[in-house]
C-alpha cells in the first residue's frame, strides 16, 4: 500500500522523524481555515503517486499568501499523467546545504531490514553509483545498535552534530519499520540545511497491505487501483488489470500469471488477470465471470487445474453463468486434472472452445481475439 | 540428515484442526498415508476430528502424541502465535498454509524456528509431499503424485500440481515436493530446497518453478553453477508481467527493474539449467533426460 506524500509526513510524525511543517488541502475553502498556519517560502506540491510530478508543473512555489491561493488553485484538480490532483501539500521551503539518501526496506534474500545510505541525495537512487551507497542489515531481533552506525559512515567524515541527527533519525526509521509494519521508509532527499538541521524533506512511504488490520488509520490511496480491481478486492478475488484486451481466469496465481505468458508467446495482449483461487464455489465462479464481463474483453481464456478444486464444478458453475447472464465475448477454455472429461463434455456442450493444452488455448485464444477485433468469422467450436 | 524432510516416521499435528480447511484436509491428508497423531484448537480439547484427538495447546498435543510436524490453518492474525506456540512446544518441521500472513510476523517467526532448530515452509503455501513413503503435509492433491526420482521446489501451488501431474502422466515419479510459498518472506527458499535434494541420493533430477518478484531464483541459480551436479530444470512464471503490479502472489512483483522474469531465466540458462518456455514442457525435458 502506497501512501501519499502527506500521509507518509503522518508516518513520520508517528514514529518521531523530524520534518518541515506542511499542511494538506482539497479545496480552496480548506485553504483559508488553515492561512494562519502558513509560513512562507512555502512549496505546493500535488499528491499523486506518480514519478515526474515537478516537470508536469505539479510543483510551485509561493511566497506570500496571494502566490499560494492562486498556486493552490492552478495544481488542484490538475491533470498529471491520467491522474486528477485531489489533493495538495503545502509545506515549508527548506534551504539545502546538502542532501542525503535513505531508506529503510526489507531484504529478501537475508529475510532481514536493510539500510540504504547515501550522501549523494536528492536525485533517484538508481542513478548513484553502488560505491557510493552504504547498505547495512539490521537483525528483526537487535534492532539498531552503534556497530551499525560505525558500518554505515566509517569513512564518510561525516561533521559530529549531523551524523548524530542523521544517526538518530536512521534508528527511528528501522524501529518505525517494525512498528508500522512497512515494506518502505524512504527519505529522498534527506535535507540538511544552512544552520546544520537534518530533517525528512521528502516521505516515500509504503505499508504492508496484509498488515493493515493494525493500522486502520491509513486509508488506501484509491488512485492504487481502478475502481474494477477494487470492487474484485472488497470481494476477496485477485482481480489485475493490464493493457490488452484478453481476459484470463485461471486457478492460482503462478497459473495465472503462466497463462497470460502463454498467450503472450502467441502474440496475444493480456487485459485482465484474474485468479480464481482455491475454490469451486459456483457462486465465486460466477462472480468471477460477471467481473470479467464488466471489463469486456474481446475474448476470455479459462485455464483450469483440478486438484483439490474439482473441474467439473467449475464447469457446471460457468454454464450457470452463461445460462443466466447475457455474455458476448467468446470463450476459450483448458482444463486439465480431477474430473477434466467430465468438465470438458460440460463446456462443449455449453459451446465454448475447449483445449487439451495450454499452448493451444492460448494459440487459439489469440486467433479467436483478432478475429473479433477485425470482424471475421470466427473459428468453428468443437476443438480437440 | 540426508533424505526428504518428512517421510514415514513424521507424527503430524493439525493447529486449526476443527475449521473448515483443517478438517477437510485431515481427511485428505489421512487417505494419503500421513500419520496424523493430533489436533490443536483452543478450547476444543477432547473432541475428535476423523478420529483424530483433538489439544488445547501444542504442548499437550506433543506430549501426549510425540508429534514432530505440525501443519497450521489458522487466520492470519493469528499465524505468528500459532507458529511460536509450535516451536516452543519442540516441533521441528512447521507447514503454514495460511495467506495474507503480514511479512514482519513472518520474518520474526521464521527467525525464531531457525534460532530453536525448526524449519518453517510457507506462509502462503502448498505445502510438501514425499511420494515413496506417502507423507504429505497440506493441500496438495492427493492424486497427482508417484514414487519416482525427480525432486521439485516451487513458489507456485497450481503450477507444481500441473507439472506433477504431466510428470505422473509420463511415467515419471517423484522423490520429494516441496512448495515454497508465493509470499516475500518464507521460511525455505531455493538454496534450501536445493541443499535438500542435493544431498538426497534418490533424487536423481531437480526442478525448480520460480516467477517474477526477488531474487531468490538467481540465488539459486549460483547455487546450482557452484554446487549441483545432478541435472536442473526450471519453469519462470510471469514474463508478461508488467512492472509495479503484484500478481497475485505478495511476493510477485517487479519494482525498479529487479526481478523479472528474463533476468532469473538468463541466471539459469548461465548455469547450465534447462529453461522451459511453458509449465508441460518441463516434463517432457526431465523425462528426455532421464530416458537417456
Amino acid at each position: 500500500m502506497k501512501l501519499y506524500e502527506y500521509q507518509g509526513r503522518e508516518v513520520f510524525e508517528k514514529i518521531g522523524v523530524p520534518s518541515p511543517k506542511g499542511v494538506v488541502v482539497s479545496s480552496l475553502e480548506e485553504l483559508e481555515k488553515v492561512k494562519d498556519k502558513l509560513s512562507y517560502p512555502l512549496v505546493i506540491k500535488a499528491q499523486v503517486l506518480v514519478g515526474g510530478r515537478g516537470k508536469a508543473g505539479g510543483i510551485q512555489f509561493a511566497d506570500n499568501w496571494e502566490e499560494a491561493k492562486a498556486k493552490t488553485k492552478q495544481v488542484l484538480g490538475m491533470n498529471i499523467k491520467g491522474l486528477t490532483v485531489e489533493k495538495v501539500f503545502l509545506v515549508e521551503k527548506l534551504d539545502f546545504a546538502k542532501e542525503y539518501y535513505c531508506s529503510v526496506l526489507l531484504d529478501r534474500s537475508t529475510r532481514t531490514p536493510l539500510i540504504l545510505f547515501s550522501t549523494e541525495g536528492g536525485v533517484e537512487i538508481e542513478a548513484v553509483p553502488d560505491e557510493h551507497i552504504r547498505r547495512v542489515h539490521v537483525h528483526p531481533f537487535t534492532g539498531f545498535q552503534p556497530y551499525h552506525s560505525r558500518a554505515l559512515f566509517g569513512g564518510l567524515n561525516l561533521p559530529k552534530e549531523i551524523q548524530s541527527q542523521v544517526e538518530s533519525i536512521i534508528a527511528k526509521l528501522v524501529d518505525g519499520f517494525h512498528k508500522m509494519d512497512a515494506e518502505l521508509l524512504e527519505i529522498n532527499p534527506m535535507a540538511v540545511t544552512p544552520q546544520g538541521k537534518v530533517l525528512a524533506a521528502d516521505a516515500k512511504v509504503i505499508l504492508d497491505e496484509d498488515a493493515a488490520f493494525r493500522h486502520p488509520e491509513f486509508e488506501e490511496p484509491k488512485e492504487e487501483k481502478t475502481p474494477l480491481e477494487q470492487e474484485a478486492n472488497e470481494k476477496g478475488i485477485a482481480f489485475i488489470q493490464l493493457e490488452g484486451d484478453i481476459g484470463i481466469i485461471a486457478n492460482g496465481a503462478g497459473l495465472t500469471m503462466a497463462t497470460l505468458d502463454a498467450i503472450k508467446f502467441y502474440g496475444g495482449e493480456p487485459g485482465i488477470f484474474l485468479d480464481l483461487g482455491g475454490t469451486d464455489n459456483p457462486e465465486k465462479v460466477r462472480e468471477c465471470v460477471l467481473l470479467m464481463k464488466k471489463a469486456n474483453p474481446k475474448v476470455m481464456m479459462l485455464n483450469l487445474f483440478g486438484g483439490i478444486t474439482k473441474s467439473d464444478t467449475v464447469a457446471k458453475g460457468l454454464k450457470m453463468v452463461l445460462d443466466s447472464e447475457k455474455i458476448d465475448f467468446p470463450i476459450v477454455t483448458r482444463i486439465k486434472g480431477v474430473n477434466e472429461e467430465e468438465a470438458r463434455a460440460i463446456l462443449k456442450e455449453a459451446g465454448l472452445y475447449t483445449s487439451n493444452t495450454l499452448q493451444e488455448a492460448a494459440e487459439l485464444t489469440v486467433k479467436v481475439r483478432n478475429a473479433v477485433a477485425d470482424k471475421k468469422p470466427l473459428p468453428k467450436v468443437g476443438g480437440a | 540428515m540426508t533424505g526428504f524432510p518428512i517421510n514415514e516416521n513424521t507424527k503430524l499435528i493439525v493447529q486449526g484442526i476443527t475449521g473448515h480447511q483443517g478438517q477437510f484436509h485431515t481427511k485428505q491428508m489421512l487417505a494419503f498415508g500421513t500419520k496424523v497423531v493430533g489436533g490443536v484448537t483452543p478450547g476444543k480439547a477432547g473432541e475428535k476430528v476423523e478420529g483424530v484427538p483433538v489439544f488445547n495447546s501444542c504442548f499437550d498435543a506433543v506430549r501426549e502424541t510425540g508429534a514432530n510436524a505440525s501443519v497450521i490453518y489458522v487466520p492470519a492474525k493469528f499465524t505468528k502465535d500459532a507458529v511460536l506456540e509450535a516451536v516452543d512446544a519442540g516441533i521441528k518441521d512447521i507447514v503454514i498454509i495460511t495467506e495474507h500472513v503480514p511479512f514482519h510476523d513472518a520474518m520474526d517467526f521464521v527467525w525464531y524456528a531457525r534460532m530453536k532448530g525448526a524449519r518453517v515452509l510457507g506462509p502462503n503455501c502448498p505445502g510438501m509431499c514425499n511420494p515413496i513413503t506417502k507423507t504429505k503435509i497440506g493441500i496438495l492433491p492427493n492424486k497427482i503424485f508417484s514414487p519416482g526420482n525427480v525432486g521439485i521446489a516451487s513458489r507456485s501451488g497450481t503450477l507444481t500440481y500441473e507439472i506433477v501431474n504431466a510428470l505422473t502422466e509420463r511415467g515419471v515419479g517423484q522423490s520429494g515436493v516441496l512448495g515454497l510459498g508465493g509470499d516475500p518472506v518464507n521460511g525455505t527458499n531455493f538454496i534450501d530446497a536445493l541443499k535438500i535434494f542435493n544431498a538426497d541420493p534418490k533424487t536423481e533430477a531437480i526442478i525448480l518453478v520460480g516467477e517474477i518478484g526477488g531474487s531468490a531464483e538467481e540465488e539459486a541459480a549460483a547455487y546450482v553453477k557452484a554446487h549441483v551436479k545432478k541435472p536442473v530444470f526450471a519453469y519462470i512464471a510471469g514474463r508478461a508481467a508488467p512492472e509495479g503490479k503484484r500478481m497475485g502472489h505478495a511476493g510477485a512483483i517487479v519494482s525498479r527493474g529487479m526481478g523479472t522474469a528474463a533476468s532469473k531465466m538468463a541466471a539459469f540458462k548461465d548455469a547450465g539449467a534447462e529453461v522451459a518456455n511453458f509449465p508441460t514442457d518441463i516434463a517432457d525435458a526431465v523425462v528426455k533426460r532421464l530416458r537417456k
